[in-house]
Order: structure tokens, then sequence, then C-alpha cells
């Protein structure tokens, strides 16, 4: 059927093709004859919006008010009231209550023992996911607790319940507003597409100015990032509440209040749990990254040794927050199961009981035995003098391999890509990437192409913008080249996918920032680093799509094809590859994501970029251009989103509906 | 009329339980404004050509109390919509609904939900089993809403338990049980609290059939031990034919013919309608009574009752030899059969 009707197709195409080539051609002569594109690319902004920003933020910050109550006065009252649980949380997790300051400073009370912390954790980590949790989670406390990491450890955490908390409950309470007023899904959705692609960095600022230096100024930003996923995971769990239960909500005469606690909410509870697991891992990373401004926590641990160059100490706070990720993932991954089995319940109140009793006995005979409140500083284990002594044998040893393969790349293979990007005329840019969005997805794709085009171009981030995208394709390509074919490797060999799905699940839990810290122990700051950063961020999904666009061909095409005779690269290249195509194009997209989401990231090795422009703006508090390079990050996202979603499209279309 | 149709007109003779009368409910864009359509703009070009959806279109009947009352139609031809306007868990466009002579749609919020929780009982095609609780705990759940005290609820919650035989299993969750089981528990939930209003919008489509006939069975057994006004929603003839004292055919929203599984076969309405029996052998829903003469023998050699259906009484009428009494259920002779019409009947496809 496809075949039938593409010669004429392909033949219009064709023509109006050529017509578009005409035009490129004319804009590219243009370029060249005009001073307009002479220099590449503008390089003050043509319309001073990162001024507009500023100018906007400030009034918001000094001027505005809301019933009469300055907005600021509103934002730092709510900073202060935020501030209480968590200084309480950080105090039973990490401080302990202290009187006096200075020579007098005496501790009043010791924080939550580090034994009874690591019992009560193992014994939840055993009761919802099993043994081998439970083992994990005694052996993550005891790491945390020799290495002298517990108290950073437990700044992190104290941070992560409470955004959790907070995110959780609002979340909660926005998603079944949301629901039950239908016509604010499609808003919450669109809202939700464009959060996640602006860079973390970018939700820093405007909680800065508005809440002040400071962590709870971090805090706000988390929950700014972390929430909507809530919200948008209570709305679809409550939309998948079947129209039958709901009914019956209604023939046994339930109250509103009934219905949404006794048969909404439990019925959309696993995909609740889902939500959860998230929202958890999406803090996590956030209170990281947060950590530069002010939140402290093994974040601050790992910058504050990256700076000093002490590879080992970062290492150790990294593996730190290697080891919280994976327990906090574990841990809400196995309450969804839990949910979505049905069980719960019954013992918990015991497992409660006594994990309460776990915490409190070691908690209390730490006011007798200080050893038991915080690890002694004497005994603290640590690897760092050995893994920085490694780390300089290599860099010697190898110093010449090493060095090759940098300058090599860099020299012949990424500058050239990035200058060239940077020295072709914008117009023409703006115009061929139209062109592929057309031809693809038709007129709405390239109106939107060249409309998130040209935002760039006037906020003078143009130059900056095609750095991004030099280190974004470069690695999204190397990922690509090594993640799918690996990944089809694996589909095929059952043994092995299991194992490999865990590490990958594994290895997508890792908040961005301990990505950088092996690339930057093997080959210092600068571009390379950051490249190998984010090609091994963004290599993950490339092999989970992978795996999963050979596993979904449906089966009965595979014994089709295998009965009509064809040889294994026959059905590799004839059916199984178009039958994955739609998906493979879904993770070329998700492998975009993921690298752009790394660029900020990135930026701490010292990249020339858009990242770097956030960064900057972050670290000298210029909400303006901190923003508005955000945006352009999410403007370049969405550029390569919509014309891949068009090209996966097509795929799918080309395919035939036999998916459906 | 025949005498079948006398046999089968108890329920209408019997007190009236549910009276449906030119009952329409219209979907889409200014359904609102539907209520001032003339007659003549009702058709069904008219709602099309005005995108309206007619899913239910001027029903009207009677449900005599005890009936079992099935809804058939292929999917799509308004049968939930209709069971649900009865329930109002769908709001008639218009008409007039009354149950035991009370009209439904004048009943404020408050009383609406005394009226269902109460007086009705619903099973629902995918069990809507609530998963955070137990067998117990999720047919207690009516009782609960209702403020009954707990020991009191899981009294009456065990009593039911064992009525659908699922004794042993109250403190499964609904994942731990079979398709079958779930549904005997959304059986026993919907009977909580003695209801006399029964409502079963497909229950046992998404079952496998063997577990479907056992269902099936059930459902007979729990009429004959307590006949309750049931509303019963179909797609399968049948299913339809094993449990239905009447049936009304839908199609495309308006109900085509009313009748008990006999009138439909013997005398169907439209063609669409026999095109829908033509599989029904005759014997299996032809009565006794309706093969019957009046004229009484002296010499049977043996006796059936008179609202047996055909095939159920196929064994006696095979090896009888000679003329066959049709008795009434107090064993008084009414009539006899011909032994080579029964035959015929039993033959025919
Ligand atoms: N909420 C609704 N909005 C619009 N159309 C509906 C709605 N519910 C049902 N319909 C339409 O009404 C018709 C009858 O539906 P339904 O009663 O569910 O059929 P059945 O139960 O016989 O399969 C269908 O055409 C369906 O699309
Ligand atoms: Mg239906």
């Amino acid at each position: 059927m496809a075949e039938i009707s593409t010669p004429p197709t392909q033949h219009r195409l064709s023509r109006a093709g050529l017509a578009a080539l005409l035009a490129l051609g004319a804009i590219a002569v243009a370029c060249v004859v005009l001073p307009l594109g002479a220099a590449g690319t503008p390089e003050a902004p043509a319309l001073p919006i990162a001024v507009w920003v500023d100018v906007a933020m400030n009034w918001i910050v000094r001027d505005a008010s809301l019933f009469g109550i300055a907005f600021s006065d509103l934002t730092r009252a709510l900073a202060t009231a935020a501030q209480w649980p968590i200084e309480v949380m950080q105090k039973v997790l990490a401080e302990g209550w202290v009187s006096g300051a200075g020579f007098n400073k005496r501790q009043v009370l010791p924080p939550a023992s580090w034994l009874g912390v690591t019992l009560a954790a193992s014994l939840l980590a055993w009761r919802l996911a099993g043994l081998r949790l439970g083992l994990f989670a005694a052996m993550s406390g005891i790491y945390l607790a020799t290495f002298g990491l517990w108290t950073s450890a437990m700044m992190t955490l104290s941070s992560v319940l409470f955004c959790v908390l907070a995110s959780l409950s609002l979340g909660l309470v926005l998603g079944i507003r949301a629901h039950r007023s239908p016509g604010i899904e499609p808003a919450v959705r669109a809202v939700m597409n464009i959060m996640q692609t602006v860079p973390t960095f970018s939700y820093l600022l405007p909680t800065l100015l508005l809440f002040g230096y400071g962590p709870s100024a971090a805090l706000f930003a988390t929950v700014a990032y972390a929430m909507p996923p809530m919200v948008h995971a209570t709305v679809i769990a409550l939309q998948s509440v079947p129209s039958d239960t709901l009914d019956l909500a209604r023939m046994t005469g339930c109250s509103r209040r009934q219905t949404l606690w006794k048969v909404e909410l439990p019925v959309a509870m696993p995909r609740l749990a889902i939500g959860l697991n998230q929202v958890v891992m999406m803090t996590l990373n956030m209170v990281i990254i947060a950590s530069m401004i002010g939140a402290g926590g093994l974040g601050y641990d790992v910058l504050r040794a990256l700076r000093r160059l002490d590879f080992g100490a970062a290492f150790e706070a990294g593996m730190a927050i290697v080891v919280l990720a994976v327990l906090l993932d574990r841990l809400t991954q196995a309450l969804a199961r839990q949910q979505s089995a049905g069980n719960g319940r019954g013992r918990a109140q015991r497992t409660w009981v006594v994990g309460l009793a776990l915490i409190l006995v070691p908690s209390v005979l730490s006011l007798f035995v200080p050893a038991l409140a915080l690890w002694p500083e004497a005994w603290t284990l640590s690897v760092a003098a050995p893994l920085n002594d490694a780390v300089s044998y290599i860099n010697q040893q190898f110093y010449d391999p090493l060095e090759a393969i940098r300058t090599t790349v860099l020299l012949y293979v990424m500058n050239p890509i990035r200058d060239a990007l940077q020295l072709l005329p914008w117009p023409l840019v703006i115009a061929a990437t139209a062109l592929g969005g057309w031809r693809l997805g038709g007129g709405r794709t390239a109106a939107t192409v060249v409309v998130l085009g040209l935002f760039i171009v006037v906020t003078g981030y143009w130059s900056a913008a095609m750095g991004s995208l030099y280190l974004t394709l470069l690695s999204v390509i190397l990922a690509l080249a090594i993640g799918f074919p690996f990944g089809i490797w694996v589909a095929g060999r059952t043994r092995l996918q299991a194992g490999v799905q865990l590490f990958l699940d594994t290895l997508q839990t890792l908040p961005t920032l301990v990505y950088l810290l092996p690339a930057v122990m093997l080959f210092r700051n600068g571009d390379f680093s950051a490249l190998i950063a984010i090609l091994s961020y963004a290599v993950a999904p490339a092999v989970r799509y992978g795996i999963d666009g050979m596993l979904h061909v449906p089966s009965e095409r595979i014994e089709a094809a295998a009965m009509s005779g064809c040889s294994r690269w026959q059905t590799f290249r004839h059916v199984r590859l178009p039958g994955a195509l739609p998906t493979l194009l879904l993770g070329v997209n998700q492998t975009v994501m993921m690298a752009l989401s790394m660029l900020v990231i990135a930026a701490l090795v010292g990249t020339r970029e858009l990242g770097q422009n956030v960064f900057t703006a972050l670290s000298q508090g210029m909400a303006g251009p901190g923003i508005v390079a955000g945006l352009c990050v999410a403007a370049l996202a969405l550029i390569i989103d919509t014309i891949l979603k068009a090209a996966a499209a097509r795929a799918t279309q080309s395919e035939g509906n036999s998916h459906v | 009329m025949s005498e079948a149709n006398a046999f089968h007109s108890r329920h209408r003779a019997a007190e009236t339980a549910i009276s449906v009368s030119s009952v329409w409910k219209v979907f889409g864009e200014g359904a609102a404004r539907f209520r001032s359509r003339p007659p003549a703009e009702r058709t069904a070009e008219a709602l099309s050509r005005d995108h309206l959806t007619g899913a239910v279109q001027d029903a009207s009947f009677d449900i005599g109390r005890g009936e079992v009352f099935v809804i058939m139609g292929l999917s799509g031809s308004g049968k939930s919509t209709l069971l649900r306007c009865l329930t109002r868990l769908i709001e008639p466009t218009e008409g007039h609904i009354t149950f035991g002579g009370q009209d439904i749609l004048k009943l404020g919020e408050k009383a609406l939900a005394d009226l269902r929780r109460r007086r009705m009982g619903m099973v629902f095609q995918h069990f809507a089993l609530l998963p955070n609780r137990t067998v117990l705990g999720n047919i207690a759940f009516p009782l609960e809403m209702q403020g009954i005290d707990r020991a009191r609820a899981e009294a009456r919650a065990r009593e039911l338990v064992a009525l659908v035989g699922l004794s042993g299993r109250e403190t499964r969750l609904p994942t731990q049980l079979s398709g079958g089981q779930q549904q005997r528990v959304g059986i026993a939930r919907s009977l909580a609290t003695n209801p006399e209003f029964w409502f079963l919008d497909e229950p046992f489509s998404a079952l496998d059939p063997l577990i479907r006939t056992d269902l099936q069975d059930e459902v007979l057994r729990l009429q004959r031990e307590q006949s309750r006004t049931a509303v019963f929603v179909t797609h399968d003839l049948d299913e339809a034919i094993r449990l239905a004292d009447r049936i009304a055919i839908m199609e495309n929203g308006r109900i085509i013919q009313i009748g008990t599984p006999e009138e439909l076969v013997t005398r169907p309405a439209t063609d669409y309608v026999r095109r829908f029996v033509a599989k029904v052998p005759p014997a299996r829903v032809i009565r006794v009574a309706s093969l019957m003469r009046r004229e009484s023998i002296a010499s049977a050699a043996m006796s059936v009752p008179a609202e047996a259906t055909v095939s159920e009484v196929a064994a006696q009428i095979v090896a009888s030899a000679g003329p066959i009494a049709v008795t009434d259920k107090a064993g008084r002779t009414l009539g006899s059969l011909d032994r080579q019409t029964a035959l015929e009947t039993l033959a025919a496809l």
C-alpha cells in the first residue's frame, strides 16, 4: 500500500523541494552579499529581552504588591515560614540542637544516631523490597558514617524529605483540582512540557531573587522543579480510575470526600506511587545542584573537592550521592510495586513501631556514647589519598595517550564542527532547518522552528546556542552510535537483558553532577570532558530505546518473515529495523533531551555555550541573562523535539496502522 | 392472546416495579435544547445532521416486580446508557421513570443518594472492586458508606461471602482472585444492602465461557431464593435467553422489540430481530404451553409441566410412546402434547 502511493508523493515533494532549495540558495547568497550575515551571527541582542526580564523581575521583587502586601515581603515571609520545618528536620537528622556559639558552643541534644537511622532504613528497605535492599541500606549507612559523610548526607536527605513532602502535597492538591476542572489538564501538560526542557539551573534564578540567597531559595526552586510531575501524575492517576468504579461510588451514595479518599485515591495509588518515585529522583538531582546556592550537603562537598582538584574526596562524596540515589529509587519503586500488587498495610504498623524504636534507642544511648551520635573523626576512613595518587599516576603514566586522544578529537573533530556551526549565517541555518521541518511535519513544524530560531537570534545568544548545539549533536551522535547497536545486540540476548536493564536503571537514577567526576579526573576541564560527561549521561536512553524498539516489533511479523525464509540479516533489515524505527526515533529524541539537560551541568567544567551563560549568570546573580539563556536552551530543545516528533510520526505512518 | 403469552404475562399482570416512559438521552453539543424539538425533528437523520448522538430514543416499558428484564443489543446500541438512566447515573434528557410509583427524576440529590444506597444494587462489567480492600472489605463497602457499624457490616459481609461461595477467601485481595471470583465479590457487594432493584451491566462479558455459565447459574439460583426486580444488560443472546423473563432488543438507541424469548423467536418484529434470533433452536425457547392442545386425554403415559421449554423435556418426549399430558404447577392436567408436533419442534433449526 505504502509503496504504491509513494511515487506521486515523492514527485510532488521533489518539485516543492526544488523550490525550497532555490529559496535556500537565495538566502545563502543574500547572507554573503548583505552585511547581515557577513559576520556569521549577530553578537549583540537585537531586542534587549534579558534587560526586560531583569526589569520585570526587579519590579516584582521591589515594587509589586498583592492586596497591599509587597510581593517581596510575601516571598520572604514564605521563606521564613519554610525555614522552620527545614531547620527542625536538619537538626533531627544532621546537626542536633546546639546552644551558645564559638567556644561556648555546646550540644544540647545530639542528632538522631547514625546507627539508629541506618538500622531503621535497613528495616524499611528489607520490609519493602527484601533482604538484598536491606543489606544494601545497611552497607550504605556504614559507608556514609565511616567515611565522614554522614552529616552532609543527612543535610541532603533532610532537604530531599522536605521538598518531597512539599511537592507531594502541593502536587496532589493541584492535581486533584486540575482533575476536577477539565480543560485545565491540557494547560497543565503544556506547562509541564516546557518546564521539563528548561535547564534545572534556570529554576534557581527567580527563586534566588524572590527568596534571597540561601537554603530556602534552593528548596523553593527544587519544589518548583519537582512538583509539576506530581501534578501530572495525579491527574493521570485520577483519570485512570475506571468509570465503573466511579459509578460504584455514586451507587453506594459516597459523598465527594468519601469518593476521593475511599475510592479514587486508593484505586489511583499505584500510579501515584510511580509519580512519587519521579518526584523523589528529580528532587535529589535538584537538591544536589542547588548546593551551589547554599543548600549544603553532598553536592556542596563534591563541588568544593572539585575546586581543590581533590578528586579522591569528590569521588567519595559522589559515591555517597550514588548510594543515596539508588536507595531512594529502589525504595520508592518497591513502594509503587507493592501498591499495584495491592498489599501493604497489615504488618506495616509493627514495622513502624520497630523502626521508631531502632532510631530512638541508639539515639538515647548516644547521649552517653558519643560515637553513636557521630562517627568519631579519628576513626574516619578515607580512600581519597590513594585515589588521588591513582589518578595522578594514571595521568602521568598515560599522559601521552590520553592527551593525544583529547587533542586529536578537539583539533580535528570538535573545534571544526563548532567553528563551522558558528560561522554559518543564521538565516541559512534557520531556513534549512525549517525546510527539513516542513518536509517532515508540514507548515506548523516549520513555523515552530522559525519562531523559536528567531527568538534565539533576537536575544543575542545565537553563537552560544551553536556552541550548545555542537556539543549536543556530537555527544548525541556518539551516544546513538554506541547505544543503538549495543541495545539491538542486547535485545537478542534474553539472559543479558535483565542485567543491562538494571544497570541502565541505576545509571539513570544518578544525579547529573556525578557524571562529571570520571571525565574530569581523566581529562581535566574543557570541552572534551564535557563531551564525555554528556555522552555517558545520554547513552543510557539510547541503549534502552534500542532494546525496546527491537522487542516491540510484533512477533507475528518476525514469524511471518521466518516462514517466508528470510535470513537473519534480511529479517533484521526488512522487518525488525523498519518495525523498530518509530521507537528508535523517540529514542533519539530522548537522548537529545538528556544531552541538553546535562549541558548546564557540563558548564561546570568550563564549556563555552548557553550552559555557561546560565551558570555565569547564576554565580553573579543576574536574573535576566540567566533566564533568557535558559529559555534559549529550551527553545533549542523544542526545535529538536518538534522535528524529531514529526519524523517519528512520519515513520509510524509509513509503518502502517498495524501498531494500533 | 396465545396460551404462552397468557402464561408469560405473569409479570405484567403483577405489580409494576419500574415504569419507563418516553425516555430520551441525547449526547452532544446542544443536547440541552433537545427538549424543545418537535417529533419530526427527532428522527435519526435530524439528530445526526446536528451532530447529536441519540443514545436512547423514546424508550418506554414497564418492569414487573421480581422480573428479570434483559436489555440486549450490539455494542454501542445504548444499553448501558439506558441502564444508567434508570439509576440516574446518567441524567435522561427527557421522559419519566418511576420506581414503585415514585418519580425518580424529581428526587433531590440527597433523596436520590438514599434511594440508590438502600434500594438499589449494581454489578459492573469490569467488577469495579477496590484494590486496597479484602473480599470482606469490598463486600462491606456499601454498608460502611451507609454508616452501619463495623461489627454488623462484617457479619453481613460474611453471610454474603458464604452466599456466593467464597468462604475461606475472606481476607484475599482482589488481585489474588480469578476473574470469576472477582465478579462473585461484585455480586455479593451489590446484594449487601439487600436491595429491591438489581442492575447488572454486562456482568459476565469479561469472563471465559465456562465461568460465565457458572455465574449465570448463580444468578438464577439467587433469583430463585429471593426474586428481585433485575435489569440485566448483555450482548450475548444465549445469556439473555437463559436469564430473561423478557428481553428488550435495542438497535441504534431504539428499543425495537420487547418480548419473552419465545415471542422474539417465533414472532420477530423486524428483519433485524429475525437475523439476531436466527441461530436459536426454537425448542430452546418454545414452551410446552404453546404447543399444548386443550383436549384432555384419559390414558396419558407421562406428563410434562406447561412452563417448561420443549428442549427441557426433550428426553421425555423422545422416550414416550403414547400421548403426553401437560400439567400446571399444582399438577392439574391442562391439556395434551402431540408427540409428532413436539418432535418437529425439536428437530427444527
Ligand atoms: N458520555 C458520552 N458522551 C457522548 N456519547 C456517548 C457517551 N456515552 C455513550 N455515548 C454514545 O452513546 C451510544 C451508546 O453507548 P452505550 O450506552 O455505552 O452502548 P452499549 O452499552 O450498548 O455498548 C454510543 O454511540 C456511544 O458512543
Ligand atoms: Mg455497555
